[in-house]
This record gives C-alpha cells, sequence and structure tokens, in this order.
C-alpha cells in the first residue's frame, strides 16, 4: 500500500459512507411518510437539505467552543469510520485497522458528544442546556450495556480486532449473531438509543426542546452535523455488521447488511412516542443490561 | 481556474444549483400567530402532506427558511417576530398569510394590531383567503419556489439595504423599544 492507495481508500470510504448515510435518512423520511399515510419526500431529499444548509449566505458563531463543536461531530464520525474494516480479506478497504481497533472505537465514539455538549454550552441557549444533560445521561445509559455485550464478544473470541472477529466469522461460515445471540440482542436494544430515534428521541425532541443542543446551530454548522451525522451513522452501522453479523466480502454485501439493520431502529421508532428521561435510562438499563451480562457470563463461564 | 470562476455562464450554473437547492427544500418556522396557525398541522400531516413539496417544519429560527406570520399581528407580537426574523439565516423569506397581514382585514379598526404587514417585513408572497385552505397554503408554497427558482425572492436582501426605513416604522409602533444585543 502506498501513501496514495491509503488516501484514496480513506477518502472513497468518506464518500460512500457519506452518500449512502443521507439515503438511508431519506429511505427512513419515506418509511415514516408511508407509516403515517403520506406520500413522503423523494429519497434524495437530504442532499438537497445538506446542500441547502451549505448555500446559507451569514452564519453566526457565539465563541470558540461553539465554531468547533460540528468539527467535533464531524472528526468524530471520520475517524470512527477509518479504523473499521470494510471489506472482508481485502487490503485496500481495511483502512487503518489495527489490532485493539475495539477498545479504541469504544473511546472515539463518546468524544464527539462530549466535545459537542461543550459547544452547545456554549451557545447560552437554555434548550442546549436541557439537552444536553439529557443527552449525557442517556450516553451512560446506553454505553453500559453497549460496552459489556463487546466486552462479552471480546472475552469469547479472546481477540480486541475487528478483523479477526470479522476472519473468524467468514472462515467458520457463521454469524457472531448466533454465536453469541445475547450480547446480540444487547446491542440491536440500544441502537435506537445510540441514532436517538423515537422512544429515545430525548435529546433533540423538536416540538419540546426546540432541537436541543443544536439549536443554535444554524445555516453551514447545521449542513456540517448533517453530514457527520450520516457517515457516523454509517460507521455504527458497519460496526454491528462487522461485529455481529458476519462483516462483507464486498462494498455491495457492506450496503445490504447495514440497510437492513437501519430498518430496525426505524420501523421501532415509527410505532413509537417519546420516553422521560429517567424511563429512557431505566429501560437502558433494564433488558439490554440484562442481556448483554448474560452474554458476558456465557462467554467467561 | 480564476477565469472560469468568474465566467458569466459558469456563475449562473452556480447560481442555478444553489436556486435548486434552496427552493426544494424549505424548512418552515414554527411560530403561530393569529388564527393562522390552525391551517398549518393540516397542511403539515397526512391528508395534504407538504413534506412531498419538501416544506419541513423547523424548531428554531437559526435553522429555518421560511416565516410564516398566519393571520393577524399584535404590536406585542410584532416584536418578537422581528426578533425572530433577524435571527434566522439569509436566504430568509416571508410569507404573509390571510387578508389580515395585507390590509388589515376584519381588524382594519383594531387599536393594537398593525395594518399593512409590509411596512415592518419585507414580504415575499401573499396568500389571500380569512383563513386560507391548506390547498392555498400549498400553493403559496409553489408560488414561493416558483419565485427562487428565478432568483427573484430577494426580500432579505432588501431588508438589509432598506434597514433604517423598516426600523423608522418598527419604532413607530413599538414604544418601548429595548431590543438585546446579539449578531444576526
Amino acid at each position: 500500500m502506498t501513501f496514495w492507495q491509503t488516501l484514496g481508500a480513506v477518502l472513497l470510504t468518506i464518500l460512500i459512507a457519506f452518500i449512502s448515510g443521507l439515503f438511508y435518512m431519506g429511505i427512513r423520511r419515506k418509511v415514516i411518510a408511508r407509516i403515517q399515510n403520506r406520500y413522503g419526500p423523494p429519497v434524495y431529499q437530504n442532499f438537497l437539505d445538506v446542500m441547502k444548509l451549505w448555500f446559507k449566505e451569514s452564519n453566526i458563531h457565539h465563541g470558540i467552543m461553539q465554531h468547533l463543536a460540528p468539527l467535533w461531530m464531524m472528526a468524530m464520525g471520520v475517524s470512527t469510520l477509518l479504523f473499521i474494516p470494510i471489506v472482508y480479506n481485502s487490503d485496500f478497504w481495511a483502512n487503518f485497522t489495527f489490532k485493539g481497533d475495539i477498545i479504541l472505537l469504544l473511546y472515539l465514539m463518546v468524544f464527539g458528544s462530549l466535545g459537542f455538549a461543550l459547544g452547545a454550552g456554549q451557545t447560552g441557549n437554555p434548550n442546549s442546556a436541557i439537552g444536553v444533560t439529557r443527552g449525557l445521561s442517556q450516553l451512560v445509559g446506553f454505553e453500559l450495556p453497549w460496552v459489556i455485550a463487546l466486552i462479552a464478544v471480546m472475552i469469547q473470541y479472546k481477540t480486541t480486532s475487528l478483523t479477526d472477529l470479522v476472519a473468524w466469522q467468514q472462515q467458520h461460515h457463521t454469524w457472531i449473531a448466533f454465536e453469541q445471540p445475547f450480547a446480540f440482542i444487547a446491542a440491536l436494544l440500544v441502537l435506537p438509543a445510540m441514532f436517538r430515534y423515537s422512544p429515545y428521541d430525548i435529546v433533540v425532541a423538536p416540538s419540546e426542546l426546540a432541537s436541543g443542543p443544536a439549536s443554535e446551530f444554524g445555516g453551514k454548522y447545521m449542513g456540517l452535523m448533517m453530514s457527520s451525522g450520516s457517515i457516523f451513522m454509517f460507521a455504527k452501522l458497519a460496526l454491528i455488521v462487522d461485529v455481529f453479523l458476519g462483516g462483507a466480502t464486498s462494498w455491495l454485501w457492506m450496503i445490504i447488511k447495514t440497510l437492513a439493520l437501519y430498518m430496525i431502529p426505524v420501523l421501532w421508532s415509527t410505532v413509537n412516542p417519546r420516553y422521560r428521561t429517567e424511563q429512557a435510562i431505566w429501560s437502558l438499563w433494564r433488558w439490554p443490561l440484562i442481556f448483554a451480562v448474560i452474554g458476558l457470563l456465557i462467554a467467561t463461564v | 481556474m480564476n477565469y472560469v470562476l468568474n465566467d458569466r455562464e459558469s456563475s449562473k450554473i452556480v447560481e442555478f444549483i444553489k436556486n435548486f437547492a434552496r427552493k426544494n427544500s424549505l424548512w418552515v418556522l414554527a411560530y403561530g400567530t393569529g388564527c393562522g396557525a390552525i391551517e398549518i398541522p393540516p397542511t403539515m400531516t397526512s391528508r395534504y402532506d407538504a413534506e412531498r413539496f419538501s416544506v419541513r417544519g423547523a424548531a428554531t429560527p437559526r435553522q429555518a427558511d421560511v416565516l410564516l406570520i398566519t393571520g393577524y399581528l399584535s404590536v406585542k407580537t410584532l416584536k418578537r417576530v422581528i426578533r425572530s426574523y433577524e435571527q434566522m439565516q439569509d436566504p430568509k423569506y416571508v410569507i404573509g398569510f390571510g387578508s389580515c397581514t395585507i390590509n388589515g382585514g376584519m381588524y382594519w379598526d383594531s387599536y393594537n394590531t398593525i395594518k399593512q404587514l409590509d411596512l415592518y417585513l419585507p414580504v415575499d408572497v401573499y396568500i389571500n383567503g380569512c383563513m386560507p385552505r391548506p390547498e392555498a397554503v400549498l400553493a403559496g408554497f409553489a408560488k414561493l419556489q416558483e419565485l427562487i427558482g428565478k432568483g427573484e425572492a430577494n426580500g432579505w436582501k432588501h431588508y438589509k439595504e432598506n434597514l433604517e426605513w423598516y426600523r423608522q416604522n418598527q419604532q413607530k409602533l413599538i414604544k418601548n423599544w429595548k431590543m438585546p444585543d446579539y449578531n444576526w
């Protein structure tokens, strides 16, 4: 791998993740519309939204941290994506994966939310402050079962490398979702909370908190947040596909698997109202945590 | 490279792309004044579904593109409307709903509503009726999209250029003009 090949792979990965992430969000809006008996916007609507936000001609900012906040999100999304091997047995699409990348990813995935919390705090908007407190509470809520589920997988297969996990699944022609079902169920149950979809949309809550932490972010800031959101969403889906669903032998399989996985929180969110904060945290600390701990016990025994 | 960017034809293409994106993504500020706000929920929900025309609600002024003045506007509300409008990011558009925003409508001799919205905010599209039905609202959005596509919805530029004239009119009505310091 020369430098230019690595650079090309990195840029192509980011581009494909960005485009497919925006299309997934468009499909989500279409699905929600059809369930509500509406026609719905076209699937490429999110591209037009992002373009419009980038073409805004005025932008105000409230201070350095607020100015940097969408950049933290972008840094988190891109760096999370780049440590995930996309295609099995391919040097070109392996990106920066190394032994021990699951542990690094566990840290990286929290980094953006914390940075954004600082930025949202500087805007001085009371809705932002409430959104930040709720967001950090929910972060504690879903990180616990999520980390325990991943630790269960790491202990059972005695590796901290995503490449090794994918290779094991490909060689044994099975998925860890079947071998370690309790950890997989825990990961599925926290997925709506990681995406902040209903019933876990206590952070953004447009009708209640005026979109929460993002309420003072308009124009290009919002455009950057939407772009990084799509990349980060694809990265999270790709991580779960790599750990539990056998990875992918080509980009096509990766897109099919991530889209199928994405439909689970989407369909779950369309039929659910919003939790209160304490309900959201307790629902995450009940069944998902129980399943994750059972998975951990099975892995250790 | 510089030559290509300054070429008039290529800047026309850039303008076309910009206007295409702007007209196909209108985020409406959820701000209801007067009785017309009751026409917004049916416009947005399943029966008339404004989202298929790329019209969507936005939660805060910072994220919104379109400000709807839905019906009569009392002097007390005018102050908040001006603040909301000035916090929105350029380019931004205003739609006036119903006869109240055109000439006062049935409130023409009221002591605390404004008669003509044009004097205080730059209106891009008027929708007449008392109140306009959701079909008329969608027709108004279609008209606004047509204007944006042609690059003629320039109320926000007009407001910036004639800010003193607008301020004069606004301060005539709002006696205790105490606006907080913010940069818009």
